[in-house]
């Protein structure tokens, strides 16, 4: 399907795709960022803060394990929480810019 | 002490049998593929027929090695809390992908992600570039992988070191070279479903010892080697190093050219984001799995039988498997680690051809001007080619350290693939040049570093002192990558690539003109 220039020009220059694009590098960044935040804490926490993460919360059990599992699903809640936004907010938007931009 | 008897090294009826199975059933599926492989959209990207699902199986089929199953739960068995940072590293970096990459890519690339980085830039150049960073990465991907397979495949079964390398290298070629991108799915979905199934029936057996509870295994884990395996050993005791090796294997996910290539065999973007989705998933719950049997290890075989088999620990799933589950079940996670060799191995030399195919002869060679069936052949060809070639590299490294050579591999994916590939996603001003100086300074910087490095220069060249102090060269060099993109790009600019960058935009959020 070709698109003229002109066209193209116009549905990159409106409103609609500009906030569209907006919300996703936002969402996108924030999530990155926040994924980062929390790998690299991690990480630094065990270098200076090892004797903390070795507290136990019950006997034979350190807080670091909880936290070490609770990592691991977070980092897939993460990119579960980014799919359903992109599922149902995204998406719906996409596709009436889409219908917009085919039908003329 | 007494002796702990174990039928590891002795041949294993079980194992075997299942192998040859598997093997018939893999070949078999091949057959059925090759009849559906005869364009470059079938060969290299199985026709965009893959769902969601299967997509998000085989991305976590690709990422779970055997060096990951048996590396890691060797890690957990010696050193406990430790192997968990280790696969944490490996997990964080698929959020990543799907934030950042995974439905930019689908929307703009064709088979390969240089297609992506080519997207409205001069084609030869940065197609040149692009492959050489691909291909440096599959090619050390591989000649870790290789030389694992053959000492895995000794140390298992007294087979020849040679013969295992050989015959490996034969199944893989016959996948990729009749089957393509179709067969190379389901064999990675297959052996995902074996392995998890398998893992998971090993850890609910092993449990079964500790009254279902993990807690339990802890305790006793705690009990019989000092609370200290439970938390944080010596693994992160340089910041600097954890961060550089925390970054390569995070971004470096994101650059691996093989995981990139299935982004491409889904029908559209949405699926691609359900299949990181559902890949994140499995690959997660896949390292809380390798933590469990690395702690069953540690308690009901013992870190000294562990480390007496093999040093890195390599041999403790399958010694508790042997523990819990006898010879037959020793058998069964010997053969579902083969088919992981395969199945990976298979993936990485179908990413190698496309490159060679794809990426070199239809878009330097050729100038973007091949017929589909000339394409098809040079993929075959290439395959071929590669598959050769990396039996003759794992007889090469025979018995050589070759561990190093996956970090390095990620770290050559985090600075020369993944900086290029970012910024010609979302930065208008990316130019021809910028690519090309982004990619060579990220491989050539992660190279020179990592030779430098306590890994190559002291361990392996036996020199006094390392010249360059982090064993991961990515906290350098893929800054430097991004840097010199940045750089070189602004210093001239290119108007051209700057305004197709608006069709970039059109394609990249409304997947309109995807392909």
């Amino acid at each position: 399907m070709s698109v003229t220039a002109s066209k193209v020009h116009e549905i990159i220059g409106s409103d609609t795709f500009k906030s569209l694009v907006r919300r996703r590098t936002l969402v996108s960044s924030v999530l990155t960022v926040i994924m980062l935040v929390v790998y690299i804490g991690f990480i630094l926490s065990i270098a200076f803060y090892r004797d903390i993460l070795a507290l136990p919360i019950a006997p034979y059990l350190p807080i670091g394990l909880p936290i070490g599992i609770g990592l691991i699903v977070f980092a897939w809640l993460l990119t579960g929480y980014y799919t359903r936004w992109a599922n149902k907010s995204y998406d719906r938007h996409v596709r009436e810019l889409r219908n917009k931009v085919l039908q003329q | 002490m007494e002796t702990y008897s174990t039928t590891l090294g002795q041949v294993n009826t079980a194992s075997i049998i299942i192998f040859f199975v598997f093997v018939a059933i893999t070949l078999m599926i091949t057959y059925w593929a090759a009849k559906r492989t005869k364009t470059t959209s079938e060969f290299y990207a199985a026709d965009r027929s893959i769902s969601g699902f299967q997509n998000g199986l085989a991305l976590a089929g690709d990422y779970m090695s055997a060096a990951s199953f048996l590396g890691i739960a060797g890690m957990v068995a010696l050193k406990g809390y430790d192997g968990l940072i280790y696969s944490i590293g490996f997990l964080v970096g698929w959020p990543l992908v799907m934030f950042l990459v995974a439905e930019p890519l689908r929307n703009l690339g064709k088979f390969t992600f240089a297609d992506v980085v080519a997207f409205r830039l001069r084609q030869r150049p940065v197609r040149i570039a692009s492959s050489a960073g691909s291909l440096m990465t599959v090619v050390f991907y591989l000649i870790a992988q290789m030389v694992g397979a053959g000492s895995l495949i000794t140390s298992l079964f007294g087979l020849p070191y040679e013969v295992a390398v050989v015959l490996v290298g034969c199944v893989m070629i016959a996948y990729v070279l009749f089957g393509g991108m179709l067969a190379t799915t389901w064999v990675q979905i297959i052996k995902a479903v074996l392995l998890l199934g398998g893992a998971t029936l090993l850890v609910i057996m092993t449990l079964s010892h500790f009254s279902m509870n993990p807690l339990v295994l802890f305790e006793q884990a705690a009990i019989k080697y000092s609370d200290a395996v439970l938390s944080p050993g010596g693994f992160v005791t340089n910041p600097w190093d954890a961060l550089s090796l925390g970054i390569a294997l995070m971004l470096g996910t994101a650059g691996l050219p093989h995981i990139l290539m299935r982004f491409f065999t889904v029908p559209d973007a949405r699926q691609a984001r359900r299949s990181v989705f559902l890949a994140t998933g499995f690959i997660g719950y896949f390292y809380i799995l390798t933590f469990i049997i690395g702690f069953g290890a540690m308690v009901l075989v013992g870190r000294e039988v562990v480390s007496s088999l093999d040093k890195g620990g390599n041999m403790a799933a399958l010694l508790l498997a042997e523990s819990v589950g006898g010879q037959f079940f020793l058998g069964f996670i010997a053969a579902v680690a083969f088919a992981t060799i395969l199945a990976v191995v298979a993936g990485l030399t179908l990413s190698g051809a496309s490159t060679l195919s794809h990426d070199l002869y239809v878009n330097v060679v050729k100038r973007g001007k091949a017929d589909e069936r000339g394409e098809v052949r040079v993929a075959k060809a290439s395959t071929l080619l590669l598959g050769v070639l990396a039996i003759v590299l794992g007889l090469t490294f025979k018995g050589q350290n070759v561990a190093f050579m996956v970090g390095l591999a990620f770290a050559i994916a985090a600075s020369a693939n993944f900086p290029a590939l970012l910024m010609s996603i979302v930065w208008s001003g990316f130019t021809t040049r910028g690519a090309v100086a982004s990619i060579v300074t990220g491989a050539s910087l992660a190279v020179i570093l990592i030779i430098l490095s306590p890994t190559v220069w002291v361990d392996i060249l036996k020199n006094r002192e390392a010249i360059f102090a982090l064993k991961n060269p990515a906290l350098l060099s893929m800054p430097a990558a991004f840097l010199a993109g940045i750089i070189v790009s602004l210093r001239k600019k290119e108007p051209e690539a700057a305004m197709k960058f608006e069709e970039v935009k059109l394609r990249t959020y409304l997947g309109i003109g995807a392909e």
